[in-house]
């Protein structure tokens, strides 16, 4: 993996008297940490039903929570706007939040809880609707102001989600697991599926393990992002299925075997491959929690040269595959159940379009397509399917790249950095939580902000 | 322990690709590679930190250093390190002997499972220094004193620095084993196109094993080595036909085996994995095959008038009269390719009239076989052949083949018989039936 040296460079001494801009280090999360390494501040405007909750949370986490912003650094700072509905609600915010974010410490986190317009203009008006969308630009707007890591980011929540829909999500926003997720906005609705992990019935999930005991399978797993994806899951007590072509097993077996899973050698385009991976499901565990559709290939020329080969290829590994293994599985009736979730991994290129990819993006932008219609069908089922969208991540590939576009793709983001495999695969362990049911259908970007397709 | 043995099952296997010597493997140990395909199979098992009943593996070229190699492969890879491990050596019949181990003691209810198989390397094959030399180093390293020492180094010659290297030939004939084949081969008429026949045919059928994914969950690639590299998918008659004879060229126009016709020297390392059912569904493993029964034969090759390499021509009839089935009562015929002469001779016998009279001591032959029937996926003339991982190789193959065949005539489970001739005149064989 490509180090970034101009980010070390920047964090010495000689770099700060010249002015040159901080990259800043990102605190990333480590088995054991707590929560938050300071106090957070938790307030709402006007009768929020969230605050609360998340007050609690925060304390049950061992957590100082305050309700006015004093002398003390703010680990995170997190207001509950699901009540606003006017341009007055509007200013409380604006007063609750300058002080707030003078005095965020590094990597804090700012979270926003908002309703969602449309429902807001049902109930409370053409204002609501527009105090309500005014959340959306404030966010973003926060996020590309505040310095040294910090990050903000909003929850859309249902009128009729109850308070404990947002508790994983707004665990992983506070938390260091969501170090790269930033300016991005996630709807919360109804819980799909029982909260209750099927996969832990027999013994209660720990805090560090929210995964445990449920089985996960990693496509394109024995390097790169899947890799990633593959331990930051076992790490959270996930049993693993790693699944890459045959040509890759030797890295496969490594991965599999460090994170005490099995390894399966398979393409997933074979035409019997949909069929297999259930035999092995099957065989060996009778049930699936997690399905990571993270394999992905690019085939890269302009459209003007492109040739039905590499539009086949791509389109093949990226999509059709995801679209067979999904239908197959959801076919099978008995592996997903209530509380199995399905991430696919898709690019933020498939959202603004990238020159000489046009493959590598129509696929791209066709996973979000396909996690968008199959969300409320899967959800009869108490199933979820989301998509996690990276930008520039530091692997094997962008580390191929010339110098130039890998520092501009480095930089165009509000951490300006770029991000680790580790970033998504936080965020798609937490999607991967039985308790994760109110994500539903979403796209969710693991890009620092990035200006690109944004 | 339970009173009637039960059948050990065979659940997978593993190795990794078979390189031609002196090649991608050159740098390799045989540690190095069985450690490697040891922990291959941990992998596609979920065997990580478990611990087995027993590891039992050999290899045939080996070094001293490799005096307890399988117990050290073991401690090098993900099981459990409190798998006990032990080492076999019959030379190309290592792989499988140490299958019919494991499975005995699974089917003893001894151990509950194992592994078994072997792992040879032609490219780091022990150089030993030779006799005079050996005597002199010896001498120097009881040296009392420095004098002594140098006294003994002066009285060095050039012809004893001169190496050792070994030699895949027979101690107690001299001959290589491709001229004990070459022997046999004219003994028996085995023709150079029936030979050049049987290698296409082998090639062709392990590149479309490799095509159509059978071997996804057999192989995993190693030191960047996705495939066998001794196969040659467009192998054909023509070409083959093309090559000069190697072996038995004494026999001048008479002379059949080629390169091609005979297996090359190779690097590689496999394993299957055995088990009770019991095991098996504790893990939730699958079942594949259960190893029926086996037998072991040898020949004097020294002083008799058997070949080298004919033993399973004996050890077959035996385990067939054994287990109640005749030859021509199997789905499968895994019969291993030392050279394409030996499995097309070893059939000829088994169809002689007389050879079934007066050496078998039989009424009748045991006939022929349905050859559409034999090494359906390839075998050693276009994997290669790493001596002691041969047998590893075959009992996962044949396992996998059984148990996709499900039923074979009549509805009975589907059957196959495995046959692997071995240096020092020693021949193993086995059957395999599916679950
Ligand atoms: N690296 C980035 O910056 C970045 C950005 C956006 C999206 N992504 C996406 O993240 C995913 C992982 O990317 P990466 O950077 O780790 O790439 P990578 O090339 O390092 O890893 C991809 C893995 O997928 C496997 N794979 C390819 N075809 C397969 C097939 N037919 N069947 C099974 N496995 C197959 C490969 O063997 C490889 O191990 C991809 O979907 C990629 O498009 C990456």
């Amino acid at each position: 993996m490509s180090t970034d040296r101009f980010r070390d460079l920047s964090n010495t001494a000689l770099a700060g008297r010249l002015g040159v801009p901080r990259v800043p280090l990102l605190r990333r999360y480590e088995p054991g940490q707590p929560l938050l390494p300071g106090p957070a501040l938790v307030t709402s405007v006007g009768a929020g039903r969230f605050a609360k909750p998340i007050a609690a949370l925060v304390e049950e986490s061992g957590q100082q929570v305050l309700d006015a912003v004093g002398d003390q650094k703010l680990a995170a700072v997190v207001v509950d706007l699901t009540a606003a509905t006017t341009l007055d609600d509007l200013a409380a915010a604006r007063a609750i939040l300058t002080p707030a974010v003078r005095k965020l410490a590094p990597s804090g986190r700012l979270l926003l809880l908002g309703p969602e317009p449309a429902e807001a203009s049902a109930g409370a008006g053409v204002e609501a609707a527009a105090t309500a969308q005014a959340l959306d630009g404030l966010v973003r707007t926060i996020a590309k102001e505040l310095r040294a890591g910090a990050t903000a980011n909003l929850l859309v929540v249902a009128a009729q989600a109850p308070p404990a829909a947002v508790d994983s999500a707004v665990r992983f926003f506070l938390s260091a697991r969501s170090a790269y997720v930033d300016g991005q906005v996630v709807r919360i609705g109804v819980p799909v599926g029982s909260p209750q992990d099927p996969a832990a019935m027999d013994s209660p999930t720990l805090p560090e393990k929210p995964l445990s005991g449920r089985v996960a399978v990693v496509t394109g797993a024995a390097r790169g992002i899947g890799a990633a994806i593959a331990d930051t899951l076992a790490r959270d007590g996930a049993t693993l299925v790693v699944v890459d072509i045959p040509a890759a097993g030797e890295n496969l077996a490594k991965v599999a075997n460090r994170t005490g899973g099995t390894a399966l050698q398979l393409d997933i385009t074979a035409v019997d491959a949909p069929e297999r991976l259930i035999a092995h499901l099957t065989q060996r565990h009778g049930r699936l929690d997690l399905l990571v559709h993270n394999a992905g290939i690019t085939r890269d020329k302009l459209l003007a040269n492109m040739d039905p080969d590499r539009w086949k290829a791509v389109l093949d590994v990226n999509l059709r595959a995801q679209l067979r293994i999904t239908e197959a599985l959801l076919g099978e009736g008995t592996l997903l159940q209530d509380g199995s979730r399905i991430v696919c991994v898709s690019s933020q290129s498939g959202i603004g379009g990238n020159r000489g990819q046009a493959n590598y993006v129509a696929s791209k932008a066709g996973i979000i397509g396909m996690v968008r219609a199959l969300a409320p069908v899967v959800a009869e089922k108490g199933v979820t399917i989301n998509a996690v969208a990276p930008g520039f991540i530091e692997t094997e590939m962008t580390a191929k790249m010339p110098l130039g576009t890998r520092e501009a793709g480095r930089r165009v983001n509000s951490l300006r950095q770029g991000g680790l495999p580790v970033d998504v695969a936080e965020t798609i362990g937490w999607l991967g939580q039985a308790d994760s049911g109110g994500v539903n259908g979403q796209v969710v970007r693991v890009c620092g902000q990035s200006m690109l397709g944004a | 322990m339970p009173s009637t043995p039960r059948r050990a099952a065979v659940i997978g296997g593993n190795r990794i690709p078979f390189a031609r010597a002196n090649g991608r493997y050159a740098r390799a140990s045989n540690l190095d590679m069985l450690t490697t395909t040891l922990d291959g199979l941990v992998a596609r098992y979920g065997l990580a930190g478990e611990r087995l009943g027993e590891v039992v593996a050999g290899a045939v070229l080996k070094h001293s250093r490799d005096f307890n190699l399988t117990r050290e492969a073991v401690l090098g890879s993900r099981l459990a390190p409190s798998t006990p491990a032990y080492d076999v050596q019959q030379a190309c019949g290592t792989g499988l002997e140490a299958a019919i181990l494991v499975a005995n003691k699974i089917a003893l209810g001894q151990i509950e499972s194992g592994v078994a198989g072997g792992v040879d390397t032609a490219s780091d094959a022990p150089i030993a220094v030779n006799e005079d030399l050996r005597k002199v180093l010896v001498a120097i390293n009881g040296a009392r004193t420095v004098q002594q020492r140098v006294k003994l180094l002066a009285k060095l010659r050039p012809g004893q620095i001169v190496p050792d290297i070994p030699r895949n030939s027979e101690p107690r004939t001299g001959l290589s084993m491709g001229e004990h084949a070459a022997i046999t081969a004219k003994e028996w008429g085995v023709s150079r196109e029936a030979q050049d026949e049987l290698a296409a045919v082998s090639h062709r059928n392990l590149a479309a094993a490799y095509e159509r994914g059978f071997l996804d969950d057999l192989v995993t690639p190693y030191l960047g080595l996705t495939r066998d590299d001794n196969l040659r998918p467009d192998s054909s008659v023509e070409k083959l036909a093309t090559l000069r004879p190697v072996f038995g060229t004494q026999f001048g126009d008479d002379a059949t085996m080629t390169a091609g016709n005979s297996t090359p020297l190779t690097d590689g390392a496999a394993l299957a994995l055995l088990g009770s059912d019991e095991w098996a569904a504790a893990h939730k493993l699958p079942v594949l095959a259960h190893l029926v029964d086996a037998e072991t034969a040898a020949v004097d090759y020294v002083h008799g008038r058997d070949g080298l390499l004919t033993a399973p021509v004996y050890a077959v009839p035996r385990l067939l009269e054994r287990s109640g089935l005749t030859l021509q009562d199997f789905d499968f015929y895994e019969i291993h390719e030392a050279f394409a002469s030996t499995v097309l001779a070893t059939l000829k016998a088994w169809e002689d009239v007389e050879f079934a009279k007066d050496r078998l001591g039989l009424d009748a032959p045991l006939g022929s076989i349905d050859r559409s029937r034999l090494n359906v996926t390839g075998s050693s003339l276009a994997a290669g052949h790493p001596f002691a991982a041969t047998g590893g190789r075959i009992v996962a193959t044949l396992a996998k083949l059984v148990h996709e065949k499900g039923t074979g005539e009549g509805g009975r489970k589907a059957r196959g018989l495995i046959s692997i001739c071995a240096a020092g005149g020693q021949g193993v064989v086995a059957i395999l039936e599916a679950a």
